[in-house]
């Protein structure tokens, strides 16, 4: 389904400031996939997350969709394939437009523009049930302004927008990292309902242990821009937050603690 | 001292300028307010599009006609600007000024000298200072149906795509628009909007002068704000937004008469407009600032914070 070959990324090559983010990654999705992402700070969780998505360029190696070779095309073409949500919620939609218009634009992802109505009068309620699903009573604030909303309203809308139209690849990353606890359960209880129910291929990335465990049927560690563990099926079920633990210092040489990283 | 006949006298002829001009307050909202881009190119293809009606009017194309062509010239300006924003990777502001400076010697090359004059006794022209109200009305006129085509046009989905680029590239890119083509849809038709107001101003005027758009940028942003400040609470409509920026450049002729009657220099009012610019634009900074070391008591709670 998405497979990764040999990719690389350093930033600010050169200077003072290289970092290299990525080093010879390679990594293969089967379709219906979940796989969660865990790592320490700066492992290259959101760098791999955002060369799939074609953020900036990447120094080699290539990415391809169901047999489709995206390496080499722009942002905007790739999101016909890949529907995202960010770790900003601030990000993911327009805040000054409208809920409707919103989702109206996402629901053209991928499809030619043209000068025709941007929202027809059969979509506002189709976006109306959809919205009134999410249970957070946004179907009677249809053309209130994103602006308005909460952080957890807009990761949720954000989360319709990208799975309106079908992606062939669903990228989360952190995209409940910002918010409270008790929205971020909603909000990740909303993704796997909609991963479910539309059947997507997903990569989800975490700084929870136990979101990382309990959600998706594969999971994956990285750390210095490299994958060091790949888990899936039985054996993930298996896992414990110890053993994550235990595998993290290993690579780590002892010092884990990592301030950013949920224990339980 | 302020004398009120000649004032009232100046009146209708601020009105009419006003209308025609804001046009081009229009346009700049487009790329201002729309696409969230400071587009400077408008102090250039302003003074287009009066050179070239003015000359297409002197060679005795109708003058309809020439106001299209001058929609057209303007809206290659904006493109050049587009162009060196999004393909050559020039910020914003410079590639205004870049444009600006370059359309100095276009508009030069059009007009051969430095001012071309069509009278009205000779050519049948649309608008005319000789005929204010009549100027007034064609003025009005425009100015509804282009504010009723931009209405159109921004409800589309390419429209809604260009409006998604102002409001958040990220978001933008992430919904499959390509954000470089958003932009530069919005500075063709800004600045197309900018060239036709110039174009009418000029046939008013009675002619094209190279230094009839110095300075029409700051008119064009008091226009945005004073229509901004006094009528953004009551006008939700996007359509009415728009027409507040034609009020509020009308205000501003009025109260460059008033200054003038005051006894201000012709000189000194690009001054006056720049101080008076700064100071609105400087009142929502100053607001944010007072709110933030200033917090209102506000009770929370309720529906809108549920789920949060």
């Amino acid at each position: 389904m998405l497979e990764i070959k040999n990719l690389s990324k350093t930033f600010n090559p050169g200077t003072v400031n290289e970092k290299q983010a990525l080093t010879d990654v390679s990594l293969t999705l089967n379709e219906g996939d979940f796989v969660t992402i865990i790592g320490g700070n700066g492992a290259g969780k959101s760098t791999m997350l955002n060369a799939i998505a074609g953020v900036w360029p990447i120094d080699s190696g290539s990415i391809s969709v169901n047999g489709v070779d995206i390496t080499k095309l722009p942002e905007h073409k790739r999101a016909k394939y890949i529907g995202r949500v960010f770790q900003d919620p601030m990000m993911g939609t327009s805040a000054d437009m409208g809920i409707d218009e919103n989702l109206a634009i996402a629901a053209r992802r991928g499809k030619h523009r043209t000068l025709s109505w941007s929202i027809t009068r059969k979509e506002k309620e189709k976006y109306k049930k959809l919205l009134s699903s999410l249970d957070l009573g946004l179907e009677d604030r249809l053309t209130s302004k994103v602006g308005l909303l909460s952080g957890g309203q807009r990761q949720a809308i954000t989360l319709l927008m990208a799975s309106l139209e079908k992606p062939q690849l669903l990228l989360l990353d952190e995209h409940t990292a910002a918010l409270d606890p008790k929205t971020a359960a909603k909000v990740l209880a909303l993704s796997d309902k909609i991963i479910e129910e539309n059947q997507l291929t997903a990569m989800m990335v975490t700084h929870n242990m136990k979101d990382a465990i309990n959600h998706g049927n594969r999971l994956i560690m990285m750390h210095e821009g490299n994958i060091i563990y790949d888990v899936s099926g039985e054996e993930k079920k298996k896992l414990h937050v110890s053993d994550l633990l235990a595998k993290f210092e290993e690579v780590s040489g002892g010092e884990f603690a990592n301030d950013r990283m949920i224990l339980n | 001292m302020l004398n009120i006949v000649a004032l009232l006298n100046a009146l209708p002829g601020s009105v009419a300028q006003g209308v025609l001009m804001g046009i081009m307050a229009i346009g700049v909202y487009i790329t201002y307010k729309v696409l969230d881009f400071a587009d400077l190119t408008v102090d250039g293809s302003l003074c287009t599009g009066g050179a070239v009606a003015v000359m297409l009017i002197m060679k005795g194309i109708n003058p309809y006609v020439a106001l299209l062509a001058a929609f057209a010239a303007g809206m290659l300006a904006g493109f050049l600007t587009g162009f060196f924003h999004t393909v050559m990777g020039i910020p914003g502001i410079l590639a205004g000024i870049l444009s600006q400076l370059g359309l100095y010697s276009i508009n030069m090359r059009i007009m051969g000298k430095s001012n071309q004059a069509v009278s009205v006794d000779k050519y049948d022209l649309v608008v005319s200072l000789r005929y204010i109200t009549p100027a007034i009305v064609v003025g009005l006129i425009f100015v509804v149906v282009l504010i009723g085509i931009l209405y159109w046009f921004l409800g589309t989905e390419i429209g809604s795509a260009v409006r998604a680029t102002g409001c958040n590239e990220n978001m933008a890119r992430a919904q499959g628009i390509n954000t470089n083509i958003g932009k530069i849809i919005g500075l063709v038709l800004s600045n197309g909007l900018v060239a036709l107001s110039g174009a009418l101003y000029a046939q008013y005027n009675g002619n094209a002068d190279i230094n009839m758009g110095r300075g029409a940028i700051v008119i064009g942003l008091a226009s945005v704000i004073i229509g901004e400040v006094l009528f953004g609470k009551i006008f939700r409509n996007f359509a009415l937004r728009l027409f507040s920026v034609v009020i509020g450049c009308v205000i501003y002729f009025a109260v460059i008469a008033l200054v003038l009657q005051l006894g201000l220099s012709t000189t000194d009012l690009k001054l006056f407009s720049a101080l008076i610019v700064a100071v609105f634009l400087a009142i929502p900074y100053w607001s944010g600032k007072y709110k933030a070391t200033h917090p209102a008591k506000v009770k929370k709670g309720g529906k809108t914070d549920a789920g949060n």
